[in-house]
């Protein structure tokens, strides 16, 4: 199989509201950054194009229609989108290379969030005639599932605001992150619950912004004369969506990809992990079975901002930065979709 | 350098305007479980699942693919959702087809639906956006103005469009799925049915349907195991462009030339009216038959109307090249599986399985689709013979 290899990756700064601009502004200077990492002048110089968005963030069919005028396309050219996280625009855009008809990719992902009440608009993803009709938000099943660990003694509320404030001072070094500072465990567990037993910090801000990426085999990568961090192994699973039929305190899809990705197969340097609440990083660190050797969530990890549809992708691109710059030399990178972790993906990512 | 691919299984369900007597879930298992059964396959068989389907708002259900995973027994297997505009049909198809032509799985399940009554189309693409001028137009009232450009530039006479409408119409009732089921239909009521916009009137557009097709789609060394015969995917392509750009020829887009192009290159093509023994088009509204005979490559320029009026293009009148025997998208059109419905028609004429509006002999057929400002175009070539 042809090897593929992560060339460059930006993302925007993560904002409560990225007002007056549209989706087209958020995408373009994600889009010139990659192009500059690489030295190319536009979509043109790739094989293949991907995308991922979602329509209701923005209130609009075919939203993702307006992402193509962020890319130049005349003439014409090879694009596909994906109505998911852009993590799921590279794994489609890594099958297009291994079957040797693209060289190269370019992926994005796109949101604005902050226009809706996001929580309450992901409720409509759950099953339409049970589910979607209560209304049910995601932050409400996410504290469902908290209350499961807790009251099985998986978890402790202090291990939940220890995630919070590990994530608060990393992202004091991530200047793309919402939320940054000094927090203690003790300062958090200060706070009222918001849904209890979640407080305010133990959920991830809502963000508007977008990432981008660019992929490619490792030939094309060496022709371009640029660092890169090898795709050593991708995998994604789905669960069911009966949260009743789910044991909510692990997270089997995602132990079942990290097998299929070969994540245990070397030391774990660096991970970051798609874990919108808190007590998700404490399952997915568990599911991954990731050490104390591991840096997780260097970046702050979503707690420290959310671009959704771009999450995931860029969980790959902070993975393929460390490694790039010699900080990591194997990291793992997670992405989910759905509600309490249904889908999720899981890439392995190593130096040349 | 990528590996065989071949549709080894078909299914799909009837067309209708509403399906009230299942829920989204189980149309695309009735649709899923029929490919199986086609394939000689189970559930158990498949390695992954791709769906397909047009905005989410057509339903009202966010990212489906999270609700129907237990419906399309994706628990534990990778599941991947493809949304691009109408053309996602066929979109959904190649998506999947690199699953296995990338040489990753074995037998990949691929699902595309709409259930249009349970949601209304019309309002979900209308709905107003900051910063855009607002269009309630809805499709036919897009196209018709580029419809009207093609007449002016080609001087087609004002009936091409009613022979179309009549034509797939009589195909389609040669189809037990086919939504719209009018055997006796005839110009005259085509041409007497309400303008709805000029040029086109009711008789000359899709019905709004609820439906979902699937295709299993297996790796070489899979491919001759099952019950019926493979068809094999001999190119497949896809093409965009933005909806509005100077210069642009919306009568003839350049992303269908060159999709065109590319697909027939990858088949070995030359001159797809001669080699082709029929092809699965998208055409929603009448007059996209000439058109795109023309985008195609079947026709020169300004002439793809005349290959229509000669009845080149019907199986009932003997045409070289039918176009759409199963009744095409005028018959049927549940928006996210359309796409699909073309390329899994094209299958099954290679297959020799397409029962009342089988093309004798059939061997090597085209599966087109497009979709949003006619500016998203996905096509493949499927064929009786391994390449």
């Amino acid at each position: 199989m042809r090897e593929i290899c992560v060339v460059a990756y930006s993302q925007s700064d993560c904002k409560s509201n990225a007002g007056m601009a549209n989706e087209v502004e958020l995408i373009m200077p994600q889009l010139q950054a990659v192009y500059k990492q690489v030295g190319i002048t536009s979509a043109q110089d790739v094989d293949f194009v991907c995308s991922g968005s979602c329509d209701y963030l923005q209130g609009a069919a075919f939203a993702f229609v307006a992402g193509v005028d962020a890319l130049g396309a005349v003439p014409p050219i090879k694009e596909s989108h994906v109505e998911m996280d852009a993590a799921w625009a590279l794994y489609e855009s890594v099958l297009k290379i291994r079957m040797g008809q693209a060289d190269s990719a370019l992926i994005y992902g796109f949101a604005k969030s902050s226009p809706g009440e996001l929580p309450i608009v992901l409720s409509q993803q759950l099953d339409p005639y049970y589910l979607a009709t209560q209304w049910v938000d995601t932050i409400s099943l996410a504290a469902m599932q908290a209350r499961l660990m807790l009251e099985q003694g998986l978890i402790t509320e202090g291990d939940m605001a220890a995630v919070v404030a590990d994530s608060r001072r990393k992202a004091l070094q991530n200047p793309q992150a919402q939320l940054s500072g000094e927090t203690s465990t003790e300062a958090l567990l200060n706070e009222p619950h918001y849904v209890s037993p979640l407080r305010r910090s133990d959920c991830c801000p809502v963000s508007d912004g977008a990432a981008a990426m660019i992929i490619c085999t490792v030939d094309k990568a060496k022709e371009w004369g640029v660092p890169y961090a090898r795709i050593t192994g991708i995998d994604h699973r789905i669960e069911t969506h009966n949260l009743g039929m789910r044991d909510l305190t692990d997270s089997v899809s995602t132990r079942q990809a990290a097998a299929r990705a070969g994540v245990a197969d070397g030391p774990v340097d660096v991970a970051e992990v798609y874990a919108p609440f808190s007590h998700q990083q404490i399952i997915l660190q568990r599911a991954l079975d990731l050490g104390d050797d591991t840096d997780i969530n260097p970046s702050g990890g979503v707690l420290a901002g959310n671009l959704m549809m771009a999450s995931g992708v860029s969980r790959i691109g902070e993975v393929f930065r460390r490694i790039v710059a010699g900080e990591a030399g194997r990291g793992v990178a997670h992405a989910t979709s759905g509600p309490c972790l249904q889908h999720n993906m899981v890439t392995v990512l190593e130096g040349a | 350098m990528s590996e065989l691919a071949a549709v080894v299984g078909i299914g799909q369900t009837h067309y209708k305007t509403k399906r009230g007597d299942v829920s989204i879930a189980g149309l695309v298992r009735e649709a899923a479980q029929n490919a199986l059964d086609d394939a000689g396959l189970t559930f158990d068989d498949i390695d992954a699942v791709v769906i397909g389907k047009a905005p989410d708002m057509f339903e009202g259900v966010i990212m489906p693919e999270i609700y129907l995973t237990d419906a399309l027994g994706a628990n534990g297997k990778p599941m991947l959702r493809v949304h691009t505009a109408g053309s996602v049909g066929g979109s959904t198809a190649i998506v999947a087809a690199s699953h296995v032509q990338s040489g990753t799985f074995k037998r990949v399940l691929t699902v595309t639906f709409e259930k249009q009554s349970e949601s209304n189309a019309m309002w979900a693409l209308s709905t107003p956006q900051p910063f855009s001028v607002h269009l309630n137009a809805g499709a036919g009232g897009y196209f018709a103005p580029i419809i009207r450009e093609y007449i002016r530039r080609s001087g087609a006479p004002a009936d091409v469009g009613i022979k179309v409408a009549v034509k797939d119409r009589l195909h389609g009732a040669r189809n037990p799925l086919a939504h719209l089921q009018l055997p006796d239909i005839t110009a005259k009521e085509v041409e007497e049915s309400m303008m709805l916009w000029d040029p086109l009137r009711f008789l000359e557009a899709c019905p709004s349907s609820d439906g979902a097709c699937a295709m299993v789609i297996a790796s070489e060394d899979l491919a001759e195991k099952g019950p019926k015969p493979p068809a094999w995917i001999r190119g497949a392509a896809m093409r965009s462009e933005p909806t509005m750009f100077a210069g642009r020829d919306e009568v003839s887009p350049q992303a269908g030339r060159d999709c065109a192009a590319d697909v027939y290159a990858q088949a070995g093509i030359t001159d797809p009216r001669k080699e082709l023994d029929c092809a699965e088009i998208y055409v929603p509204f009448s007059w996209y038959e000439p058109m795109w005979l023309e985008n195609l490559g079947f026709a020169p320029e300004g002439e793809g109307w005349k290959l229509t009026m000669e009845g080149a293009t019907s199986l009932d009148e003997g045409g070289d090249i039918p176009w759409n025997c199963s009744g095409g998208v005028l018959s049927s059109n549940p928006i996210g599986a359309s796409g699909m419905i073309r390329f899994a028609e094209a299958a099954r004429q290679v297959r020799g399985d397409a029962g009342d509006h089988q093309v004798p002999g059939a061997k090597l057929a085209m599966g087109h689709a497009y979709g949003g400002g006619a500016q998203f175009f996905s096509m493949w070539v499927v064929g009786a013979e391994k390449p």
